[in-house]
């Protein structure tokens, strides 16, 4: 079972099962402790790091998320994901036949028709553009519009959509409420569309909760369940990364439907992307270790990875403004 | 599971399409550059300066990864180690007369000199054992310099924290293979912060790391001869356990060698150390986090290829989740890499030794062949034995009743929490237990119902200077790190080096019969003054909180100073012994379950009781032995003192906090030692017994208790003071007789787990030889008398110390995430 018998996510979703909810025990320091030693227990050097790391630049969903975006700078984001690593780096490494590229690119919904024209003017249309919705980042919205937005990102051309969830719903235990919106937004995506489900891990309050906020999802029909939106206080990190891998897991080995995993914020190097990719092959397995069930939203860390290829191929570390920015 | 390493050298193309882990070798340069520095030929290093003697034998030292010979090292004799003890006990008078700073700074200087070569000592130690250099570097060096400073802390502080207390002299520290050097340091960083000096066998096939540290400790300017090894065969650790120099003998290493050392070293006045093995229970309740206590197994089994004595090689789930977790626990193991000592990223290096490996295959072997169910993923050629999980055993299987020393864990379903416990106790051992539960209360109940010095709540395997470690039961005794661990490298003020003249005894005939008395009838004065007969007073045997003809029916007569009869009381045989210890053992948990106040509340019930038979017992006293009536007088309120004294620590020595590094709480519960076994001395008939039980119950030990052997009488009045003071039958049981008689069977008794004897050298020699039958602690007199009416030598801490085993619970915090 290798990366290439990844069958993508594969969840049709199941019956709210609360008893399954009700069951969920976390004990936060061991998982910090799981998650403390997984980078202490595993490395990658040489060859293998680059490897590994060129699997992280086409595992990233390329972001941009500020209010201040336009089209100038969706357009870099997109000839970035497009061709992320300097082609004479490539080349270095032969892996320039491979036509790299990031995972997609990840935008508001009122950039995607920007971003939709940009990769197809770069010959890239197979990037993938996913749109945050459902009233991102914080979800208080009706449940009407936070609907009618999945159908008109979908309608400007996005591929995915990355909705957040109603954290009163998490908070107060409501799971047969929070199953049935998830489901509701599953059923705006349709069956073409990949959603991940943002769960703000950051504004949950326990592990329990990420724990079970993950597995109403996955109940619900997600394609991917999602750390954070980038704007909580607390975003990706490997403990979170620990437990959402183990809930992905449990649900797989319970239903047999492979549910994707998407930590966001906060991942910036080259180092940390390897540490997630240990996460994954650990805790998870290599099917998992695919950009169709494993993404890193990110923005920065693309550079760091561009930087770290650039040493690994000529031994010299690179400055910044000598690689493409995004 | 990548047991073998590629050999081939994979494009990046290829790699990332496999996604496969590559080598990812630590560098050995500097550590080949060690070993050729010494022309890979160690001698001793004894004096801070290397020692070759000529004519020795050569042991090559080789790195299980590989089979590859590190270096030739030296293999000591009797001679050598006569040289490495004289050269210590040159070095004692000026480095116990340091005062605690000084040795502060020294012991500081030796923890800076270790952090800075740390790499190198990782390495060495890696190679050395076979184990993998992650652990050295994360585990070992780490807590290695973690002792140093706790114990340079320790030092400075000895005059405030252990001001009734002084070094004992030299201490011959013998060490096993699986922490070479870390258990090198659970030892001499204690004994060099209270001012003995030492001598340290390394184990033969680990001898490396501890050249190297004695190397470092010379850099760092330690004095000569205060810290020495000495290299040689496994017979060379009791050669040195037996030199008449060795005041103390810290042993960590098998339970079988452990009662070897303490036979060797019985009735010589020496202090001893155990830390042996162990068979240490892994619970899961179902209310478990699963996933995390899966990982908590890897730390309780795989840790350093399972050759841990405190691994959690003993596995019980609870029914409704057994088949879950064994299925995750594979899906755990599928992920395992086992490879080379110097790959940074592999799970598990090689056991130890090709005879370590054979010895573990046999286990399994065997469990293979009484039908058990034998998981395991693939490990390399050579020296490596794969983790290892046995379903489809119980509590009768060889693989779960002893220690296997090696990564195989076996596995059994329980029902309730008291089925887990009691499945968890069904062991000669007592060192480490885990226990895995989201329910607090469950968990710390569970805890303290575990008989183990150590018991992490949903974690296992976690170590720290601030926290001793070491066992109950056959795991031994002593304890390593902490305060207490302290207590193991001191003696009493008061207390002088104890000299004994070699003593004979015959081990097999030792006190193994004894003539009972016929009956006298000179000298006795019935009823002559008054006319009527005095009604005859009857003393029988007091256990279960009942007087008891003694089974032989035979008498002792006991009589005054001027030889007239007193009483006749009666002769305790084997059959008494066995009555006493089970009521002992069986009030001994109710007793301990008790709060400290209400044990304080008897005691001081029992001291109002006596002290209004003042008179009576004081008169006693003066007709017995002679003692003018003053001094009976004293004897009497000096034991009703005492009792108020023990009274008082009834609530009053529970444990502490301990201040490791971990983000939660480690408890140290005092807990007793359980069933005591007491021999009285003569001198003091009252006082002695008082202040002897009282301490042991005040702790909730129970007692049987042999009083003074010519003046029981004392005593025997004391059991209607008992009955009246609402202490619980069974608590003190009291056989009199033939001291010696008596405390053989007492000794030899498996249920009895601690024994004081106050009587005579042979009677001290034999007590310390028996008591290795079941590794029980031992307090002994050697002879030599103390005084009783003294504070200092009649009652404190030693006294405290011998009445209680601590229990560490190891409590991780948090739940707290985020907003």
């Amino acid at each position: 079972m290798g990366p290439s018998d990844c069958p993508g996510p594969t969840n049709p979703g199941i019956p709210l099962d609360e008893r399954w909810i009700e069951s969920v025990r976390v004990n936060l320091p061991a998982v910090q402790r799981r998650a403390a030693t997984l980078g202490t227990k595993r490395t990658v050097k040489k060859q293998w790091q680059a490897a590994w790391m060129l699997r992280a630049v086409t595992c990233i969903d390329l972001t941009t998320l500020a209010g201040d975006d336009t089209q100038a700078n969706v357009q870099r984001l997109c000839l970035k994901a497009a061709k992320p690593i300097r082609s004479d780096i490539l080349a270095a490494m032969d892996m320039e036949q491979a036509q790299l590229t990031c995972g997609a690119v990840c935008v508001y919904p009122s950039r995607v028709p920007d971003a939709v024209a940009a990769l197809k003017r770069f010959k890239a249309p197979h990037v993938p553009v996913a749109a945050v919705a459902t009233g991102f980042p914080s979800g208080l919205y009706s449940l009407e519009t936070r609907l009618r937005e999945i159908t008109l990102a979908i309608e400007a051309g996005a591929h995915e959509i990355d909705i957040v969830l109603n954290r009163q719903l998490v908070l107060n235990h409501r799971w047969a409420e929070l199953y049935r919106e998830v489901q509701q937004m599953k059923a705006a995506c349709g069956p073409k569309i990949h959603m991940k489900t943002i769960l703000a891990i950051g504004e949950l309050g326990s592990m329990n909760n990420v724990y079970k906020a993950s597995l109403v999802c996955m109940m619900a029909g997600a394609d991917f369940i999602k750390t954070s939106t980038g704007k909580e206080a607390l975003n990706a990190n490997l403990p979170v990364g620990v437990v959402m891998c183990r809930a992905v897991r449990d649900y797989f080995e319970r239903t047999g439907y492979f549910v994707g995993f998407k930590p966001a914020g906060g991942i910036r190097t080259g180092k940390d992307a390897c540490t997630w990719l240990i996460l994954i092959k650990e805790e998870l397995d290599d099917r998992w270790l695919n950009n169709k069930l494993f993404r890193i939203g990110a923005s920065g860390l693309l550079l760091d990875l561009e930087r770290q290829l650039f040493h690994y191929v000529t031994g010299r570390y690179a400055a910044a403004h000598e690689l493409a920015m995004s | 599971m990548e047991a073998t390493k590629k050999t081939t050298n994979p494009s990046v193309s290829d790699i990332f399409n496999t996604m496969e882990y590559g080598p990812a070798p630590e560098s050995d340069d500097v550590a080949q550059a060690w070993l050729d520095d010494h022309k890979r030929n160690f001698g001793h290093f004894i004096n801070n300066e290397w020692y070759h003697p000529e004519g020795r034998k050569s042991y090559e030292t080789i790195t299980p990864a590989t089979g590859k010979v590190l270096s030739a090292t030296i293999q000591g004799n009797a001679d050598d180690v006569d040289v490495a003890v004289k050269a210590a006990s040159k070095a004692l008078p000026a480095w116990r007369e340091l005062s605690g700073h000084e040795r502060a700074r020294y012991i500081y200087a030796i923890a800076r000199h270790v952090q800075k070569h740390s790499r190198l000592i990782a390495v060495i130690e890696a190679l050395d054992n076979g184990k993998t250099i992650r652990e050295t570097r994360d585990a070992d060096v780490p807590v290695v310099i973690r002792h140093l400073y706790h114990y340079a802390g320790w030092a400075e502080l000895v005059d405030d924290e252990m001001r009734n207390w002084k070094s004992i002299g030299v201490v011959g520290a013998i060490v096993p293979w699986n922490f070479p050097l870390m258990l090198l340091m659970w030892k001499v960083a204690p004994a060099l912060a209270m001012g003995n000096t030492v001598v340290l066998k390394p184990a033969t096939v680990t001898r490396l790391s501890a050249l190297l540290f004695a190397e470092i400790c010379a850099e760092a300017g330690l004095p000569a001869g205060v810290f020495n090894v000495v290299t040689g065969g496994g017979a060379m650790g009791q050669t040195l356990a037996e030199h008449p120099e060795v005041d103390k003998v810290g042993f960590t290493g098998s339970t079988e060698i452990g009662k070897v050392l303490r036979q060797a070293t019985a009735g010589t006045g020496k202090k001893i150390s155990l830390e042996l093995g162990g068979k240490s229970p892994v619970i899961v309740y179902e209310n478990a986090d699963l996933d995390s206590a899966v990982e908590s197994v890897v730390d309780a089994i795989w840790f350093n290829q399972g050759q841990v004595c405190s691994a959690g090689s003993k596995l019980l789930v609870q029914e409704p989740v057994f088949d879950k977790f064994i299925q995750k626990l594979k899906t755990r193991l599928g992920h395992f890499r086992i490879g080379h000592t110097l790959d940074k990223a592999m799970d598990m290096g090689p056991v130890v030794s090709e005879s370590q490996l054979k010895s573990i295959k046999k286990y399994v072997d065997e469990a293979l062949e009484d039908g058990a169910e034998v998981f395991q993923v693939e490990a390399p050629e050579g020296c490596y034995y794969p983790p290892t999980l046995i379903t489809n055993v119980n509590t009768a299987s060889k693989v779960v009743m002893e220690e296997i020393f090696g990564p195989v864990l076996v596995a059994m379903p329980f029902r309730t929490a008291k089925e887990a416990i009691a499945v968890a106790n069904n062991t000669m051992y007592g060192l480490g237990a885990s226990v895995h539960s989201e329910q607090l209360p469950l968990a710390l109940e569970t805890a303290k119902h575990i008989k183990a010095g150590a018991v992490w709540i949903n974690c296992h395997n976690m170590f720290d200077a601030a926290a001793g470690f070491g066992g109950y039961k056959q795991s031994g005794y002593g304890r390593d790190g902490g305060k207490e661990g302290l207590f193991e490298y001191v003696k009493p003020k008061w207390q002088d080096k104890i000299k004994i003249a070699p003593v004979d005894v015959d081990i097999k005939k030792f006190a193994a019969t004894y003539m009972a008395d016929r009956p006298a009838i000179n000298g006795h004065d019935n009823g002559k003054d008054s006319g009527t007969p005095a009604v005859d007073h009857t003393y029988k045997l007091y256990y279960g909180g009942a007087q008891k003809r003694p089974d032989g029916n035979y008498v002792s007569v006991i009589r005054n100073v001027e030889g007239k009869v007193i009483a006749q009381v009666g002769e305790s045989n084997r059959k008494d012994v066995r009555n006493a210890v089970e009521v002992a053992a069986k009030a001994q948990p109710g007793w301990e379950k008790r709060s400290g106040f209400n044990r304080a509340q008897i005691l001081f019930y029992v001291a109002e009781n006596l002290d209004m038979r003042k008179q009576e017992f004081a008169t006693r006293i003066a007709d017995l032995t002679g003692k003018p009536m003053a001094d009976a007088l004293s004897e009497v309120d000096k034991s009703v003192q005492r009792l108020f004294y023990w009274a008082s620590y009834a609530d009053k020595y529970g444990g502490t906090v301990q201040e490791t590094q971990l983000y939660g709480t480690v408890i140290k519960i005092h807990e007793p030692v359980g069933v005591l076994a007491i021999a009285c001395p003569d001198e003091f008939p009252l006082l002695g017994f008082v202040s002897l039980f009282a301490p042991a119950i005040c702790r909730s030990n129970s007692v049987v208790i042999i009083p003074s052997q010519r003046y029981p009488i004392l005593a025997l009045d004391m059991y209607q003071i008992f009955d009246t003071s609402d202490l619980p039958g069974g608590v003190v049981n009291i056989l009199t007789g033939n001291r010696d008689h008596v405390s053989k069977y007492l000794v030899e008794h498996q249920n009895v787990d601690g024994f004081w004897y106050f009587g005579s050298a042979e009677g001290s020699k034999y007590v310390e030889y028996a008591s290795a039958c079941n590794v029980k602690r031992t307090w002994v007199n050697y002879g030599l008398k103390r005084d009783w009416m003294s504070d200092a030598q009649g009652q404190g801490e030693e006294f405290l110390y011998q009445s209680v085993q601590p229990k560490n619970i190891w409590l991780t915090m948090g739940d707290i995430f985020a907003n």
